[in-house]
């Protein structure tokens, strides 16, 4: 064992894919891991088809990917994923088990830290100090108006979700490694708590907005449905899809399929002109691979303008309906 | 049937926040406070079950005395009663002391159901109805986009990423974990209103839940909020100023001629 701690980083996989979010942990592990001169495992919960996704686990620089195989692991479930890995970090007393901040993660880390004493930290962007033990980690609070700087009280293992993005996938070194069982699960009785009927398309897909080359979406600050004629008429104007935020799709002001962010579609159009989108992360992520982003917005403080590139402070109607008259052909 | 609706007061992070002198917090003078978003959608779903199959909603806080106004709110909705967990003993907690202490509540009252909402708009930890769940040993689902009662059990229909919604049998009792947009909350009538006043708010304190006072709140807590601050600038958008007309000239400019995004 080495002396500067036990880093566990745990892949999530979906259709024999791990999800990018996995390899992010992968990458933060092995940070801190070098960091404080620990050691950094991978771990992977499935059923008889992980082997494959083991074995691209193994070419990393890792002390170890540890795998856990069980008929009850071959979907998610957060009662097989909460009792397995309970089980494993009891026995095993990790430092710090890094999680994606997924809609996996979310629903069942926490239930490990209720049943075995761990320190939760949900959503970490990042993380300071000179030990382990005495990380302080930020992470966003209030709708991410504001960040906290957060330390855990008390010792044993920390379990970590880590925010989208935080750190970089691409950042992850190559190598190779072993691949060992986590712990013996022969004996775990796994109560999965859900039996599981079918996947189903959220509210079906009759818009396809990665197809649009400008997309004007609307965030809650455009007030009401009663707002949208000048929105659609400007989105007429460039030529442009109408895509919204949740909010807007939530209060019923525009229909599901028009949703973008981590619950709706990722989109990268050449031009996304964000009106009234503060810039929550679950937005952001679906669509701030876009060519030019364009943010109105009357609170200088929102997110949204720190990926814009270009930024207008003010009232979002004032700024369309001069925009269209500067668009209406001459 | 009878579901517990766990409902939290959060700021209203439309009022203009400040950090409090101490710098671990926002100065909570001059902050609205509002029901959190979530939990108006949960509380909603419960209201419309019971409409359905019968029984009774009582809602269940953690908060300071002012977290009675938003009790109060769901009382006019159609809450049967509520219950309070006040004083500075449940104070300051995460969501492991603050799940640890919901869940005692909840053991009282014995429901059929939890309903709480997947996450606050205050520390956003999303975290506590998993761990009620936990605590009382029930299933438990997050992100809930749908709830159907059936014998002894409840068809969920559940966020996946990517647009996908899962769909899956729970047993009941259940903790059921309520994402917004499930359903389109309902206002208060007047008669709702008025009749909200003359329902209980029973307020309980740790020994009441026979609980431990070192496992709740603050001193039950083992994350600390260091301090709390504005995301520094790191502003990468060329801002566009002045009045509504110039700003947008300048900027379908930039979009023709710099960008080369429209024609």
């Amino acid at each position: 064992m080495s002396s500067g701690g036990k880093i566990w980083a745990v892949l999530q996989h979906r259709e024999g894919r791990i999800h990018r979010m996995g390899w992010e942990a992968v990458a933060a592990a092995q940070e801190l891991a070098a960091r404080f001169g620990g050691s950094a495992e991978a771990i992977l919960l499935g059923g008889a088809d992980i082997d494959a996704l083991a074995r691209e686990a193994a070419a990393h620089d890792l002390a170890a990917v540890r795998t856990a195989r069980h008929p009850q692991l071959s979907s998610y479930t957060p009662g097989g994923y909460a009792t397995t890995l309970g089980t494993a970090i009891s026995a095993e007393q990790p430092d710090l088990v890094l999680f994606p901040h997924s809609y996996q993660s979310v629903e069942y880390v926490p239930r490990i830290a209720q049943a075995t004493g761990a320190a939760l930290i949900p959503e970490a962007i990042s993380s300071e100090g000179s030990t382990l033990e005495s990380l302080v980690w930020k992470r966003p609070i209030l709708e991410g108006k504001l960040h906290a700087r957060v330390r855990v009280n008390g010792g044993g293992p920390a379990l970590v979700t880590l925010q989208s993005g935080a750190f970089s996938a691409d950042s992850r070194r190559r190598g190779a490694c072993e691949v060992r069982p986590l712990a013996p699960l022969a004996s775990v009785a796994i109560d999965t708590w859900r039996e599981i009927l079918g996947v189903e398309q959220a509210g079906g897909e009759s818009v396809d907005l990665t197809k649009a080359e400008v997309i004007v979406a609307v965030g809650r600050g455009v007030g009401g449905s009663d707002k949208l004629a000048a929105i659609e008429a400007l989105a007429r104007a460039l030529k442009a899809e109408i895509g919204a935020s949740r909010p807007v799709i939530d209060s019923g002001w525009l229909p599901r399929d028009r949703q973008i962010g981590s619950s709706g579609q990722t989109v990268a159009p050449k031009l996304y002109l964000a009106l009234g989108i503060s810039g929550a992360i679950q937005h952001l992520v679906g669509m701030k691979g876009s060519g030019c982003i364009v943010a109105i917005n009357k609170d200088a403080g929102a997110p949204i303008f720190k990926i814009a590139s270009y930024g207008i402070v003010g009232d979002l109607h004032e700024v369309v309906a001069a925009m269209l008259a500067e668009l209406a052909p001459s | 049937m009878k579901i517990v609706v766990c409902v939290k007061q959060v700021p209203d992070t439309e009022s203009r926040l400040r950090v409090a002198k101490d710098g671990r917090w926002i100065d909570e003078e001059d902050v609205a406070f509002v029901v959190n978003e979530c939990d108006e959608y949960a509380l909603e779903e419960a209201l419309r079950i019971v409409e359905k199959v019968g029984g009774e909603v009582i809602v269940l806080s953690l908060g300071p005395a002012r977290a009675r106004e938003s009790l109060r709110k769901a009382l006019a909705l159609g809450a049967a009663r509520a219950v309070l967990l006040a004083g500075e003993a449940f104070a300051g907690g995460d969501a492991l002391s603050n799940g640890r202490a919901l869940a005692a509540a909840v053991r009282r009252e014995d429901p059929d159901l939890v309903l709480t909402g997947s996450q606050s708009d205050d520390h956003g930890f999303g975290a506590t109805g998993t761990v009620i769940a936990g605590e009382l040993g029930w299933p438990h689902a997050w992100l809930v986009m749908g709830v159907e009662v059936e014998e002894g059990a409840f068809r969920v229909t559940r966020e996946m990423e990517s647009g996908l919604n899962e769909i899956f049998r729970i047993r009941a009792p259940a903790v059921l974990e309520i994402q917004a947009g499930i359903n389109h909350p309902r206002y208060a009538s007047l008669k709702g209103i008025m009749a909200a006043k003359k329902k209980e708010i029973a307020e309980l304190t740790p020994a009441d839940l026979e609980l431990d006072p070192a496992t709740v709140g603050a001193s039950g807590s083992r994350l600390e909020v260091l301090s709390v601050d504005f995301p520094e600038s790191g502003r990468t958008a060329q801002i566009l100023g002045g009045d509504a007309a110039t700003a947008a000239r300048a900027l379908v400019d930039k979009l023709r001629h710099e960008a080369r995004v429209i024609e």
